[in-house]
């Protein structure tokens, strides 16, 4: 059994701390292809399901489904639709967001094994690893990690000597952020433009090529095989919050020491931003953090002892997110900041539903124009009712109402700095 | 035209799907490792390869970021222009890349040597501002940084 | 049967469908884009919004996109909600973001699915300020004009175009608020079906190209009920005029034939009424030279062609109304008449007319061709020939794929994630042609052979099929595998349909498809669907006259002083020489809208109305006896030609004619004479129909200057025409809300101006038209012909030395006489050309391009190589009725030689 440390740290314990990557023989020595050795021998796929499901591991992609609940909705079974698919969503493209890449470069064989023991749960025949075209070293990492995988019979046929077969592949992007969304990702792994799907039928029922598929977070798949070698017990007691394990959390913005760090999930935002950042840069104020990427509310001073785990986020108005903080100071423009996420969604947008691709566009150029001099009285309420119209529901996928999050929020906490950049109605009239 | 090389290595991808669609991305990517963008011409030859129209191939080809339809440079430079870049100085290290190269974003420098794009989040926030330049990450940049690197590009000639 | 509640109503519906076509079905106004009846749902538009309750106890609820959401037994919604409401103007607001403000100049102004669900919604007040992204425009070729800026982002258009119609060359671009629908590059959209495109973009994106060479606004149209003039299949039109001239057509729904949609030659084929060839006055043919003449002149002329003592035969239509062909006959007697269809087409049609008649088969309408759930087509290029039919086909493939995804409880109408089970997979379309078709792509196997071939792979299925039908000699192995596989798809389906027609020209091709459905159909009629040449060949087959080379021998023993050809150019039913010799040694009276080398040798040539200046009826490949009405009174002395006729046996003292005045007498006389029109004048409204005691007007009320309209002729405003032979009026006066289906004349419905506005006049969504779907059937399985197999199975086929065997082909653009006279239409005729197979090619040392010369019936023809791998060996294909190639007797065998 693996040291001390990823005993705490099942995630990023064992990564080496010169940046090199973990080797097949090396992530063995650490305990790694225990669990499926283990499983493939002694586990059926429901056995598997329910310690997954005790785990009460979430998705660590942004919307923390159960993992466990997820997976039970694959058909299972004699007459169960074939191929089935398990999809590891690697796109990695929410601003603020650096957690994946760091698993990727640095332990790709605990984003593997993870996979196989999914794919043996689900009786998936064929998996892709979707990454995200800039992650280059993490594509070599990865190509080499399945070779090693594959010569030693954890993967492809008969893995390990069973009747398991499970086929592993990457499959690069071409770069566009609704790649990560699972639908869109599904039409991108097929060769189409990455416009999202309607659900229902969910993918666990119609995903890639119309059967079951799987996609799962990088992280949340990393979570899998430590799982089953320790068990849901121990997982959920590495928990400070009633969901099981642990959580990269980083921090990004003025600090003086930004990057990303495993902790128990929830631990608070103080904790993260004063212990592991060590606090704003000097001459900076804290003014207020995107708690889990560019599509979460900001929350603010009053928020920081929130513990950040998927109930107390959303308890404090905001969303946990990817986990990864984006910090705002007193010197950053608010409007600026939050003019540059729109930019990014409206350019990110799909172009499939109109009040994302209208919405979006007219959102942004508002506040450029705020910032430019050109605002005009009614404008905030304009930027509230696209607040609203691309609130959850009104739109085809999540991608818009996550870009609402920041901005509704900075109109609700940073509301004196929008209203500065309306000119009074008086001079406005006569300007015209 | 492709070279039969090429040609070659589309098909083979293709073989890794049932529709031989799914592989269009990737062979899109192997039209630009050779050529660096993807003419007419090519888009062409590649849908003739993979059964598709030139229509659902450039549907294809022109959603995606990274797949350029016009000429680019030698090198593209990316900039992350995201939020946590943009917090730490994207707009100096962009203002400063721009008169270095004397092009605006999108543009490619009059010797051919450098295309300047901006690119949505790299995900090396904690070490921004960051680009990329052809496949190498460059993070932390400062002005002095860039031209180092800006030189060190400009020096070694085309592969 | 489910109830819903919308706001507080109960409304019962059908729970497989959703809400959005629930709530249209009930006459409730909902917006929407994205959707489409025959597209089904996928959600991108958010326009459909309504708020959704959990319970009568919900009122906050939720919104939800209609179109996305089943009427569930029990569920409970809102329109009127004000969130729900403000939402859906929000959506208007963001569309016209981007849409330019130019509805004046705009070509879809005044239909536009965007303007009606802009004042649906309340949007009226534009807060965007911002500048708006512009886009080039294509150049699309003669059909379609490109208008980008116009686009609202709904996908309808490449939904359409590649999934409903497998076009290939559109298609989305781009992403973001920059999303481009186009081609990749400016070129003619190939797809045959693109002008629907017209009538599925909500705005001015894809508008009729040929509508601008003379644009009108929609309200200024004239317009009647039409029927297609260049197919068999029937297809319902509504044609449109203003000053004279035709300005478009427009699809008129019929659920059971066309649904939604035309060809791209039935709504572009129309010019041909505006063409210079046009034969605007009687002419008298003198010594070689025509001049013109009056009416009256003309009258006289006729009365002494035509005299009781003359001996008169008449030479009917294929492409006239069954009340003109009747005419003639009477005019002419019984004894006198012909068809007008060269011999073979004669044969062949009679052929058609007797197995559909006799039992065991039934005709289906292109609605249930387009619901079978196997096919096999033997023998006829349905794309070149009845195109709808191929559109109708390219449905039916993906019946079995569909029923089977349906299996994981999705939805009828969520149209993405159906396609997301379908994939590619094809359910059983089978073909066997002689050259290649454009439906090979989607079919499971096609195969090609000469004639014979064909036919005899046709008979094997039926042997394979049923023990007791003939068998047949010297099968290869493969053969009988494919007969066998066949066999195994059609036995297995619940529904499928067999497809020929005479397009092949062979009778063995014919009775072979026969013989198939027959022993398909041993428990219940089996579906055979026959494709003809022309919009009235079935009606003309039914009055069961002999064919032209009959006329021609007639003529040639002597016998006959005068001619009377109706609305035929004998130029394209018999070989050159024969029809000069004709010309040249009888007196030819001929009646057509336009010149053509008939009317040129004629002693008497009479200005006949084109179709939309003349009413009359017409019968599909289905059997189905339409009426398509005028459209506007021509100019000069143009008369429908049952009119001249009517007109000649007066002025000539023939009495049988002289009391048939209009196409209601005619019909009757007709329903008396030949049995099989009995039902005819029942099911057509009669001229003296009358709704609430009034005609059914042809201008909308909204018509423009209809004071002023000619007042360049005369400031006095002139009396409307009036007209006697049908229940419409040249006006904008009459029965001001909607018609009897037949009489439909545009669709409109306060607060949709579009052609969206067709839900109001349904029965319920993409159902029949309120009060049934118009046009009466004259075919249904019966015992007045023979159902028996024939053992009458032609040998394999075999090449000759120094021989080939020409066969038929056909163009969409280019094969119909009358649409190939359209501008646009015949930018995209091919010209002549001979297509062979590389070996025979080979063989005559020919290559592509270069010249071959074929022989047939004494007459050489020079026509340039076009290498074709698809052409089964010794066989030569021409496209019929393309330049010089018409008037061919094929298939026949013909020397073949390099120029
Ligand atoms: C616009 C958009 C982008 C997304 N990008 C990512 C991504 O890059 N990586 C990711 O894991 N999930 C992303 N998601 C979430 C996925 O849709 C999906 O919920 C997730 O991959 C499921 O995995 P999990 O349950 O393991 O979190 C994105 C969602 C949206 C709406
Ligand atoms: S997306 Fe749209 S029209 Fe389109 S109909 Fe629905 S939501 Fe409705
Ligand atoms: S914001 Fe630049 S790397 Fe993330």
């Amino acid at each position: 059994m693996a040291n001390g440390s990823s005993m705490d740290k099942p995630l990023t314990g064992d990564l080496r701390s010169d940046g090199a990557v973990l080797d097949l023989a090396a992530y063995e020595k650490a305990g790694g292809y225990e669990a499926l050795r283990r499983v493939i021998k002694e586990m059926t796929p429901a056995d598997v399901l329910k310690e997954i499901t005790d785990s009460r591991l979430r998705g660590r992609g942004g919307a923390g489904f159960p993992t466990g609940q997820k997976w039970s909705f694959v058909p299972m079974g004699e007459n169960a639709p074939t191929p089935k698919y398990l999809v590891a969503n690697a796109d990695e493209m929410e601003p603020g967001t650096f957690k994946d890449r760091m698993l990727l470069e640095g332990n790709p064989h605990l984003l593997i094994e993870g996979m196989i023991l999914a794919a043996y749960t689900i009786q998936a025949t064929d998996g892709y690893i979707f990454l995200r075209w800039a992650y280059k070293l993490a594509a070599e990492r990865i190509v080499r990690a399945l070779a090693e995988a594959r010569d030693k019979g954890y993967l492809g046929k008969n893995i390990l000597g069973s009747d398991y077969s499970f086929e592993l592949d990457l499959h690069t992007s071409a770069g566009r952020y609704m790649c990560g969304e699972e639908t869109g990702l599904l039409n991108a792994l097929e060769g189409k433009r990455a416009n999202p799907r309607a659900k229902p039928p969910f993918p666990q029922v119609s995903g890639l090529w119309g059967k079951p598929t799987i996609v799962q977070n990088v992280e949340t798949l990393c979570n899998i095989a430590p799982i089953l070698r320790n068990g849901a017990q121990w997982y959920l007691g590495l928990s400070r919050s009633e969901d099981g394990g642990t959580k990269l959390y980083g921090v990004s913005g003025k600090v003086k020491r930004p990057g990303a760090w495993e902790l128990p999930l929830g631990t608070t935002i103080r904790e993260i931003l004063e212990r592991r950042a060590r606090g704003m840069q000097d001459g900076h104020q804290f003014r207020g953090v995107l708690p889990g990427g560019a599509s979460t509310d900001f929350l603010v001073e009053e928020h920081l002892d929130t513990k950040m785990d998927y109930g107390s986020v959303q308890a404090a108005g905001s969303r946990l997110g990817t986990g990864l903080m984006v910090v705002l100071d007193d010197k950053t423009s608010v409007v600026g900041m939050v003019l540059n996420l729109e930019r990014f969604f409206a350019q990110e947008s799909c172009g499939w539903c109109t009040p994302c691709r209208d919405g979006l566009p007219w959102t942004a150029r508002i506040l450029q124009g705020l910032l430019e001099g050109r605002g005009r009285p009614g404008d905030l309420e304009r930027l509230e009712m696209q607040t609203r119209m691309m609130g959850p529901g009104n739109t085809f996928c999540a991608l818009a109402p996550g870009a609402m999050e920041p901005l509704q929020s900075a109109l609700k906490y940073f509301r004196e700095d929008f209203e500065k950049l309306i000119p009074s109605v008086l001079s406005h009239e006569i300007s015209c | 035209m492709l070279t039969e090389q090429e040609r070659e290595r589309i098909r083979a991808e293709a073989t890794h799907y049932d529709y031989p669609q799914a592989a269009c991305v990737e062979a899109l990517k192997i039209v630009q490792e050779g050529h660096r963008w993807v003419s007419d011409e090519h888009l062409k030859e590649v849908a003739g390869l993979l059964d598709m129209s030139p229509e659902a191939l450039d549907s294809v080809a022109t959603f995606y970021n990274l797949i350029f339809r016009k000429p680019v440079g030698e090198n593209v430079i990316l900039l992350c222009d995201s939020v946590s870049c943009w917090i730490l100085g994207y707009e100096n290290i962009c203002a400063h890349l721009k008169t270095r190269l004397g092009v605006e974003l999108g543009e490619t420098t009059a010797d051919g040597k450098f295309t300047l794009l901006p690119m949505a989040c790299l995900g090396t926030c904690d070490r921004g501002p960051a680009m990329m330049v052809g496949s190498d990450l460059h993070r932390n940049l400062d002005n002095e940084k860039v031209d180092e690197i800006l030189g060190r590009y400009r020096q070694t000639p085309e592969a | 049967m489910a109830t819903i509640y919308v706001d507080d109503r109960p409304y019962e519906v059908d729970p497989g469908k959703n809400l959005l076509e629930e709530c249209l079905s009930k006459g409730l106004d909902l917006p929407y884009f994205c959707w489409h009846p025959a597209l089904g749902s996928v959600g991108a538009c958010r326009q459909c919004a309504v708020k959704q309750y959990r319970d009568e106890n919900d009122r906050r609820g939720r919104i939800v996109m209609a179109c996305m959401t089943p009427a569930m037994d029990g569920a409970r919604f809102s329109i009127r909600d004000k969130d729900a409401a403000q939402f859906r103007a929000g959506i208007i607001e963001l569309l016209m973001s981007n849409h330019p403000h130019d509805c004046p100049v705009c070509d879809e102004g005044g239909e536009c699915h965007l303007q009606d669900m802009t004042v649906m919604t309340g949007h009226n007040y534009r807060g965007y300020r911002f500048g708006k992204r512009t886009f080039t425009n294509q150049q699309l070729g003669p059909f379609i004009n490109h208008e980008m800026n116009r686009c609202i982002t709904c996908y309808r258009c490449v939904r359409y175009y590649r999934d409903y119609a497998g076009g290939k060359d559109l298609d989305a671009f781009a992403s973001h608020n920059h999303v481009y629908f186009g081609r990749h590059e400016d070129g003619a959209l190939e797809n045959e079906f693109s002008g629907n495109l017209v009538e599925i973009c909500p705005t001015g994106v894809f508008t009729d190209k040929t509508l601008k060479e003379h644009y009108t606004r929609k309200w200024d149209l004239q317009t009647a009920p039409s029927v297609c003039a260049h197919c068999s299949l029937g297809c319902n039109t509504i044609a449109g005029e203003r000053y004279g001239q035709l300005r478009r057509v427009l699809n008129r729904y019929n659920a059971e034939v066309n649904g939604y949609f035309l060809c791209d030659r039935g709504r572009f084929g129309y010019d041909f009424v505006n063409g210079d060839k046009r034969l605007r006055q009687p002419l008298l043919g003198e010594g070689g030279e025509a001049r013109p003449a009056s009416a009256t002149e003309a009258l006289e002329r006729g009365s002494s062609l035509l005299g009781r003592e003359s001996r008169v035969i008449g030479i009917g239509s294929p492409r006239a109304s069954l009340e003109s062909n009747f005419a003639l006959r009477t005019l002419v007697g019984a004894r006198n008449f012909f068809s007008g269809m060269a011999a073979g087409e004669d044969h062949l049609v009679a052929r058609m007319l007797r197995v559909l008649r006799g039992g065991r088969v039934r005709t289906p309408s292109l609605r249930e061709v387009e619901s079978a759930d196997a096919v096999f087509i033997l023998g006829e290029d349905v794309t070149q020939t009845a195109p709808l039919l191929a559109l109708a086909v390219r449905q039916a493939v993906k019946q079995a794929p569909r029923k089977e995804a349906m299996g994981l409880r999705i939805p009828r109408w969520d149209d993405a994630a159906l396609r997301e089970v379908m994939q590619q997979d094809k359910g059983p379309l089978y073909i066997a042609t002689t050259g290649e078709t454009r439906l090979d792509e989607v079919a499971a196997a096609s195969c090609r052979g000469a004639p014979d071939d064909v036919a005899r792979l046709g008979f094997a299925v039926a042997r394979a099929l049923d023990e007791t039908a003939p068998e047949v000699d010297g099968l290869s192995g493969g053969e009988r595998e494919l007969a066998e596989a066949i066999a195994g798809a059609l036995r297995a389906a619940e529904r499928p349909v067999v497809v020929s027609g005479s397009g092949s020209g062979s009778e063995a091709v014919i009775d072979a498809a026969a013989q198939v459905a027959r022993a398909l159909g041993r428990e219940r009629p089996a579906d055979l669907c026959f494709a003809a040449a022309e919009s009235n060949s079935f009606g003309l087959g039914l009055l069961n006259a002999m064919n032209t080379s009959e006329a021609f021998q007639r003529v040639a023993d002597g016998h006959v002083d005068t001619v009377v050809v109706l609305e035929n150019d004998l130029y394209r039913r018999a070989p050159r020489a024969a029809v000069d010799a004709l010309l040249a040694s009888v007196r030819v009276v001929a009646l057509d809208h336009s010149t053509s080398g008939t009317t040129a040798g004629a002693a008497l040539a009479l200005p006949a109305g084109a179709f939309a200046e003349a009413e009359g009826t017409v019968v599909s490949n289905e059997g189905r006896a339409q009426r398509f009405y005028q459209v506007y009174v021509p100019q000069g002395e143009t008369r429908p030609a049952w009119r001249w006729l009517h007109d000649l046996a007066r002025a000539a003292g023939r009495a049988e004619l002289s009391t048939l005045g209009s196409p209601d007498a005619l019909l009757a006389a007709l329903a008396r004479a030949v049995p099989v029109f009995a039902p005819l004048p029942g099911g057509l409204p009669a001229a003296s129909f009358r709704v609430n005691g009034e005609k059914v007007p042809r201008q909308s009320p909204r018509a423009s200057g209809r004071t002023a309209i000619q007042a360049d002729v005369s400031v006095h405003e002139p009396k409307p025409p009036g007209d006697p032979d049908s229940p419409l009026a040249f006006t904008m006066e009459g029965y001001p809300q909607q018609p009897p289906s037949a009489l439909i004349t545009r669709f409109w419905a306060p607060g949709w101006n579009s052609v969206q506005s067709l839900n109001k006049f349904q029965s319920e969504v993409g159902g029949a038209l309120t009060g049934g779907d118009p046009g009466v059937r004259l075919l249904e399985p019966g015992s007045d012909g023979d159902g028996a197999y024939t053992a009458d199975i032609p040998a394999a086929f075999e090449r000759r030395d120094g021989e080939v065997l020409v066969v038929p082909l056909y163009h969409i653009f280019g094969s119909d006489e009358l649409s190939a006279a359209a501008p646009a239409v015949a930018q995209r005729s091919p010209g002549p050309y001979a297509a062979l197979n590389p070996g025979d090619a080979r063989r005559l040392g020919v290559q592509d391009g270069e010249y071959v010369e074929i022989e047939l019936d004494g007459a050489a023809y020079q026509l340039p190589a076009r290498l074709m791998a698809s052409m089964t060996a010794g066989v030569l294909g021409v496209p019929m009725g393309v330049g010089s190639v018409r008037g061919l007797d094929v298939p026949a065998w013909s020397p073949c030689r390099r120029v």
